[in-house]
């Protein structure tokens, strides 16, 4: 792979508090090599700012491997960047190329209030999941791992819905802001496993039910939400929980 | 004094001894007891989630925007279990001998002997939360082979398992938040405990989004807040991972165990500028079929795939073949630098070697030929089906490493390099998991018990879940039971009063120094320091050294840092300013404890001490003990030694050539 250094224009959302405004502001970084992780090029720019005597962008971020899901940029009108498949940490400067103009904004989303710059409280997510998405046993309840055996595509299906990172990313790209995709994935994880059989209706109408509570929208399947998914979550998953929530509300009822 | 309060009796019955004479709490007392939780990764959320359970009021912190963020996230490979599902031999004993042996006889056989007896139960409980792990055909789950093991006992979820470990104990942890047995705390960072008569009864925190201190009180913390890996600045630990919460426990009475101990992966991506914020492990899985080298002659410069095979160097096979590429994770590393010291390394830092499945894809390739019974086949569908097979294995690692290196490693070898990536020390803690402090615990990674001065690969997640789901729901209430009486102390208490003063006063001062260098710059110094004489070879001048310049950086830190913004306000600076001055003072009690242990073990290795052919040299005579370290005032400590009895495991010198 050739390295390259490149010179680039960033705008970028700041806001002091969640009562603050907000507003772009413009800044040049130079000699970005095209080696750097996206946030290492924020790094850099960062240690500028508070050298020069600036308050330095605050963003969320942690693992920068892709998987704690912290991470939450919204580059050039996409979640996540340019890249399929990746979160903004796995994004790499090559990627740009000299002289390049990125704009940077945090998620838009009224039930992801902004804290800081491109900071979000994306605590509406944990409470969805308080509402429901668990197995209710108590450590200690189990019995032997291999008493149940589950066919390996059942499994193998929870597990790919069960690797969301619970970022926000399909919220973020959704017009709606709707978190179909994130509560769908993990009402399928539950849902395909035994296990999570006992609970499958009291959890799909209570998790739905604060879903709406939180103010997300609703779903309009335009699928913006797959398409940003950086662990590739299927819209499929979707069209499960509404047939779980469908299902739940009948014999409920 | 230390008493590690181990029970009495032959080593297999002492668990069962102590559950069946633990003191108990009745439910309704329960109810009135106070629990406070430091971190939510796999041992906190586990703890926090039984706790709550069974009826205790538990108050959990962290310093990320949810639970489900902690580190124990981005664990890849697997967790040990002694189930023996595979019929190979596997049982209590052989993962408590191997997790011994492995960690080079510095850890307490009856703590480990007991992290073997949960282990079978940790698998149920993650099944039945309905963690999905991989299966086979008939619908049973499946087990890989790991590192320093001869059985397949490592159960597993794709290349994620902590993920899914982790979700599995954050569910739990939210439905205990949901019915108000747990209340949460995000955003919040420890900075302080709070000690009444020689007791800890709660803590100091920093809201990190308003800036404000609170005060909360427990009748007993437990600190789950992980290792202490970036104290090197540059390791797979995650960006916000810090020693703040163990080190003021430190400060505050806590003894700090074996703190030189540090696990060195071998294979990691490498540094590729000094832009470089964190690097990232490639599964030691990896090592199963790939094959490392380097060039045999010294700085050259050709492209891996123009040096013909006689000109290659597969240095771990020739110099161990009976374990080849699978020795374990020390050995691998200090193997790796030797090779880049002596000027054999590969890519543009010359700090690299190679990690080869070209191999690997001939052998799956002719393997998959035979089985579809393919006459005449092609070299190129021979590669082709090759390739088919190790990404069906290996697939997600090999985009990841393409995502940040930008080169396919399907075409050419991948370039790795050690990397820092646990911390087998700690707060030191008895066999109850209690610190030298009363109603003190540390649980996981914080503390220092399994994993001596080596850990084996998938052991780490084993004993997170195992301190939080099945040891401390009883060790704590033996604890307990005895403070029924204690009704809750108000927080204007003078000792809380003096803890959030002393916090709010070094928060002051950090912020008035107004200096000129900022804190990623001194961060990133005292890693250098730490990493060319703390690393993964020491020696008595380097440390001395080391424990110098670490001073002058204090000094220069608490006169030219600079931290912009204010105290009230969301200021990640002024966090990442808290935790580097607590990294800097570990540092030097690493290199102090490193200085004092003369004898090679595991992953501390002692220049001074090594076999002729540069193995690592252990010495029992002298150094068969638990260092644990007494904070005495700045720069000085008081050592307190734990003698390490080993009456099941005898030990005896490690080789794998």
């Amino acid at each position: 792979m050739e390295h390259y250094n490149m010179n680039l224009t960033l705008k970028v959302w700041r806001q002091k508090n969640s009562q603050d405004k907000g507003r772009f502001e413009t800044y040049q970084v130079k000699n970005i090599s095209s080696e750097m992780s996206f946030l290492e090029m924020f790094d850099v720019l960062n240690e500028e700012l508070i050298r020069e005597g600036k308050e330095p962008i605050a963003f969320d971020h942690d693992c920068r491997e892709g998987i704690c899901g912290m991470c939450s940029m919204y580059i050039n009108g996409k979640p996540h960047g340019p890249w399929q498949a990746n979160t903004t940490c796995q994004l790499h400067m090559r990627a740009y190329k000299d002289g390049d103009t990125i704009v940077v904004e945090p998620w838009r989303a009224n039930s992801f209030p902004v804290v800081k710059d491109l900071v979000v409280d994306r605590t509406s997510f944990d409470r969805i999941v308080q509402a429901g998405g668990y197995i209710s046993v108590n450590t200690g309840n189990a019995v032997d791992a291999n008493a149940m055996p589950i066919e390996k595509d059942k499994a193998d299906a929870a597990f790919a819905a069960a690797a969301c990172i619970g970022c926000g990313a399909c919220v973020a790209a959704c017009k709606n802001s709707s978190a179909m995709l994130f509560l769908s994935a993990k009402v399928s994880h539950l849902a395909l496993l035994p296990q999570g059989g006992p609970e499958r209706r009291s959890r799909v109408l209570n998790m739905v039910a604060q879903m709406d509570r939180e103010g997300f929208g609703a779903c309009t399947n335009t699928g913006a939400c797959e398409a940003v998914c950086p662990k590739e979550i299927s819209i499929t998953n979707i069209a499960r929980l509404n047939l779980e929530y469908i299902g739940a509300g009948l014999v409920t009822e | 004094m230390l008493n590690s309060k181990i029970p009495a009796g032959p080593l297999d019955q002492k668990w069962t001894e102590f559950k069946g004479h633990c003191k108990l709490v009745n439910p309704a007392n329960k109810r009135k007891l106070e629990v406070i939780i430091i971190g939510t990764g796999l041992a906190g959320a586990s703890a926090a989630s039984s706790l709550g359970e069974l009826g205790y009021k538990v108050k959990a912190f962290c310093f990320q925007d949810s639970p489900r963020r902690a580190h124990s996230i981005a664990a890849q490979g697997g967790i040990n279990a002694a189930k023996n599902y595979q019929n190979d031999g596997d049982s209590v004993f052989r993962l408590f001998y191997d997790t011994i042996k492995g960690g080079d006889y510095r850890a307490r056989e009856s703590n480990v002997h007991r992290l073997a007896e949960v282990s079978a139960s940790i698998i149920d409980q993650c099944v039945a939360q309905g963690v999905p792990f991989a299966r086979e055909y008939g619908g049973l789950l499946s087990n890989r082979s790991f590192g320093g093991t001869q059985v397949q006992r490592t159960f597993y979820a794709a290349g994620q398992t902590g993920q899914q470990l982790l979700i599995g104990a954050y569910q739990s942890l939210e439905r205990q938040i949901a019915l108000g047995n747990v209340e949460m705390h995000n955003r919040h960072e420890m900075l302080d405990v709070v000690v009444i008569d020689g007791k800890a009864r709660g803590v100091i925190v920093r809201n990190l989004v308003t800036g404000e201190l609170e005060r909360h009180f427990g009748h007993a913390v437990l600190l789950c807040s992980g290792g202490y890996g970036n104290v090197f600045y540059l390791s797979t630990n995650a960006m916000g991972s810090n020693v703040t919460a163990a080190w003021k426990a430190h400060r505050k009475g806590a003894h700090f165990g074996n703190p030189c101990f540090t696990q060195i992966h071998p294979t990691c991506i490498p540094v590729s500028g000094d832009h470089q914020s964190k690097l990232t492990l490639m599964s030691e899985s990896l090592r199963n079929d790939g094959r490392i080298w380097v060039p045999k002659k010294q700085n050259d410069t050709r492209r891996a795939n123009e040096i013909p095979e006689e000109e290659r160097d597969y240095y771990l096979e020739r110099r161990y073949p009976a374990f080849g590429n699978l020795v374990p994770r020390d050995v691998a590393s200090r193997a790796a630098k030797e090779r880049c010291d002596a000027g054999y390394g590969v890519g543009s830092s010359r700090q690299a070697v190679y990690l080869d499945y070209a191999d690997a894809i001939q052998r799956y390739g002719k393997g998959e030929v035979n089985k579809r019974n393919i006459q005449g086949a092609t070299p190129e569908l021979i590669t082709q089906l090759g390739k088919e097979v190790v990404k069906e294995k290996y697939g997600n690692l090999f985009d990841m490493y393409e995502k940040i290196t930008g080169e396919n490693p399907y075409e050419i070898p991948m370039r790795i390099y050690p990397a820092v990536h646990y911390t087998m020390g700690g707060l030191w803690v008895d066999y109850e998991l209690m610190t030298s402090v009363q109603g003190l615990y540390a649980l996981g990674e914080a503390n220092f018990s399994d994993h001596g001065a080596n850990r084996l690969g998938a052991s780490a997640l084993m004993q997170g879940l195992a301190d939080g789901y099945f040891v401390i729901p009883y060790t704590i209430g033996n604890y307990l039971a005895d403070e029924i009486r204690v009704s809750n102390i108000p927080t204007d208490h003078p000792a809380f009063v003096q803890a959030e003063k002393e916090v709010a006063d070094r928060i002051q001062q950090l912020m008035s120094i107004k200096g000129s260098q900022t804190v990623e710059s001194f961060h990133k110094r005292l890693g250098k320091i730490m990493w060319d004489k703390c690393g993964m070879a020491r020696s008595e001048e380097g440390l001395k050294q080391a424990i110098e310049e670490i001073r002058q950086l204090k000094k220069e830190f608490w006169s030219d840092v600079r931290i912009p913004g204010s105290i009230k306000e969301m200021n990640p600076e002024l966090d990442k300013a808290n935790r580097v001055a607590d990294f800097i003072e570990l540092g030097e009690l690493m290199c102090i404890d490193a200085l004092n242990r003369k004898e090679s073990c595991g992953g501390h290795f002692r220049e001074e001490s090594q076999t002729e052919e540069g193995e690592a040299l252990r010495d029992d005579a002298n150094f068969s003990y638990v260092a644990a370290w007494e904070y005495a005032g700045e720069h000085n400590w008081n050592l307190h030694k734990e003698e390490l009895i080993f009456e099941v495991a005898k030990p005896t010198q490690r080789s794998y050539k």
